[in-house]
């Protein structure tokens, strides 16, 4: 029962940071119509961003989500405003802009991978921060762990809240069911697709101050997270949001249970519920 | 002096991708002409090892690989527009084939083996997919390379003790020789494919599955066939080019990248022609040869940057703007006579 409770907690700190990551994927793929295979690179923005407030201007990461966040914002909108934004326009088909948009993404992953390898170099880069440990039921926690899952859960809820109350969130919503008529009822769609797909990266930077919490930095670390983000968000239904957010839990405690038994076999496990998921209900959990 | 004879054959390898998009036309004009030059080419291309120094062959191995790749992902996805991310699952498929096979069966044996693995591989992947179209099948394509070489990963150092394995070498002729004669087997079924019926059935599911399967198209059998067909030349160029490695792991052999590049260099040299792919693979694969060494990340950086340009603003790939030049050149033509 204690190992049960162990395993479990251990997933859903893992499964906070998923939830977090695929959320943002989620938005962009599901109002902005974007697969963003660049997502993984903006994490690892955020984290190698984090490491050199930290350590060289001595910024501490939890100031640095203030920083990373907005900063990371305004490179997703301003992406979306020039280049997603061109192609939506040339494209004929909302099928043709999605696997266009794709490729865009993936020249845009090398980009920012060479960029980042060109700024930081190949090591591995790690600080230390908030190292205390924390007991939970007898169980001892990094408390670092502990906060990431509350930004990770804080974030959700805020963001569901701005998306369900607020007049722009109605917006956000309108135009992930179908841009054309949001754009006739008077949504200033281009703005719109362009502020969620800001919103996406945003998100990404942010679990990327988190991840260098408590998980090694290093240039094409991106690629690891952009898979497990690819995987949580068909999980939970490609598009949905909720779904990411749940999915990202379900695929943490999934992780750590297999972990407890061989922890070769996790990512086998990752990419099997992957591939069986898509054969058998490819609308994940909260597919629509 | 080396680096012309690349050219060379480079040229040479592009002459033949047009010869075999001239030769699907309907009507012909100086088919001796052409044929004979294409003839002429396949000799420069054959006897490069007896006269070429030894680094010439040796690189244009690693360019035909790429070619076998984007060409063989172009016969299928580029008329049905079904964006696989599966050749590096395929190409995985051949190298465990010459990894597993290779030290007791001799190298032909091997490299058919290998290709008849991707085969049977392909065909699985292709009855299991049928219901998934657009993105869900680009990730599942992509989910499944993933899978392959974690599960391997996981079997080798839990059954064997071992993370990798070492592989029997060829000597680099034979594996240029086998290189080249995958790639005109390759255009030769990438000929056969285009003037068969199958050719037009693909054409056709690419631009509406729907009414496709309502004039009596048995879309699945088709989709399957070749995409089948396809893997094979990806299997068959793994199975040799494992054989230049020495060592392989189950990350080395199913990397992901293998998948992308082919449809980077597909889309770049543009698939309206048949000779695009290959213009696409040669200047890429030659590019990345001559310049990944040295400058790695400048390098990718420049292909990213590339390829977001090509992407926005020349949708058709180089073959767009040849077609644009050549249209513009005989409206000149005509406007004055």
């Amino acid at each position: 029962m204690e190992k049960f409770l162990d395993v479990s907690i251990a997933g859903l700190l893992m499964g906070g940071l998923y939830a977090l990551i695929a959320m943002g994927m989620s938005l962009q793929y599901g109002v902005a119509r974007v697969f963003n295979i660049a997502h993984g690179e903006f994490i690892m923005l955020g984290a190698m961003a984090t490491w050199t407030l930290f350590t060289v201007f001595n910024i501490p990461p939890l100031v640095s989500i203030a920083i990373c966040g907005p900063i990371a914002f305004v490179l997703g909108f301003a992406l979306h405003r020039t280049m997603f934004k061109k192609l939506q326009s040339s494209s004929v088909n909302q099928g043709i802009f999605e696997s266009n948009s794709m490729l865009a993404s993936f020249g845009l992953m090398f980009v920012i991978q060479n960029i980042a390898f060109l700024a930081w170099g190949p090591e591995i880069r790690t600080y230390n921060y908030l190292t205390n440990t924390v007991s939970i039921g007898g169980a001892l926690f990094g408390a670092r762990r502990l906060v990431t899952l509350g930004f990770a859960v804080a974030i959700g809820v805020i963001f569901y809240i701005f998306l369900a109350r607020t007049r722009i969130g109605k917006a956000i919503r309108a135009a992930g069911q179908d841009t054309t008529i949001a754009g006739l009822m008077g949504v200033n769609i281009n703005w719109v697709l362009a502020l969620c797909f800001g919103l996406g990266a945003a998100m990404a930077g942010v679990a990327g101050v988190l991840v260098s919490m408590c998980y090694p930095d290093y240039a094409n670390m991106g690629q690891e997270y952009l898979t497990v983000a690819i995987i949580v968000v068909v999980l939970g239904g490609l598009g949905s949001i909720p779904g990411s957010f749940i999915g990202g839990f379900i695929l943490g405690i999934i992780g750590s249970v297999v972990a407890f038994y061989d922890p070769g076999l996790t990512m086998v496990a990752y990419y099997a519920i992957f591939i069986l998921l898509l054969l058998v209900r490819p609308k994940g959990i909260m597919g629509v | 002096m080396e680096d012309i004879m690349v050219v060379i054959n480079l040229l040479a390898l592009v002459y033949i991708g047009w010869f075999v998009d001239w030769a699907v036309k309907q009507n012909k004009s100086k088919v001796w002409l052409f044929s004979g030059l294409a003839v002429i080419m396949l000799a420069v291309l054959a006897t490069l090892p007896n006269y070429g120094p030894i680094y010439a062959y040796i690189m244009l191995s690693g360019i035909l690989m790429y070619l076998i790749l984007t060409v063989s992902w172009t016969m299928f996805s580029g008329p049905t527009a079904y964006i696989s991310l599966a050749p590096a699952a395929f190409f995985g498929v051949g190298i465990y084939t010459s990894a597993i096979l290779g030290k007791d069966f001799p190298v032909p044996v091997t490299v058919i083996f290998g290709g008849l693995l991707a085969v049977v591989l392909a065909a699985i992947v292709g009855a299991i997919t049928l219901r998934l179209r657009g993105i869900y099948f680009i990730v599942f394509t992509f989910g499944l390379v993933l899978l392959i070489s974690s599960a391997l990963l996981w079997y080798e150092i839990r059954y064997t003790g071992t993370r990798g394995r070492f592989i029997t070498t060829a000597n680099n002729d034979v594996i240029y020789y086998i290189m080249l004669a995958i790639t005109v087997l390759m255009f030769f079924t990438y000929y056969l494919i285009k003037r068969s019926k199958y050719g037009l059935a693909l054409q056709t599911i690419g631009q509406n599955e729907e009414a496709a399967a309502h004039m009596g198209i048995n879309v699945t059998a088709v989709k399957i066939t070749v995409f089948s067909i396809s893997a094979i030349f990806m299997g068959m160029a793994g199975a040799i080019m494992a054989m230049k490695w020495i060592y392989i792991d189950p990350y080395s052999a199913f990397d992901p990248f293998r998948s992308f590049l082919p449809v980077l260099m597909a889309i770049f040299g543009g698939m309206k022609r048949s000779y695009g792919p290959v213009l696409g693979a040669v200047i890429l694969a030659y590019l990345e040869e001559k310049l990944l060494t040295e400058f790695p990340y400048y390098y990718k950086l420049s292909f990213g940057i590339v390829l977001i340009l090509v992407i926005i603003y020349l949708p058709d790939g180089l073959v767009g703007v040849v077609e644009k030049v050549r249209t513009w050149f005989s409206r000149e033509k005509n406007a004055l006579t």
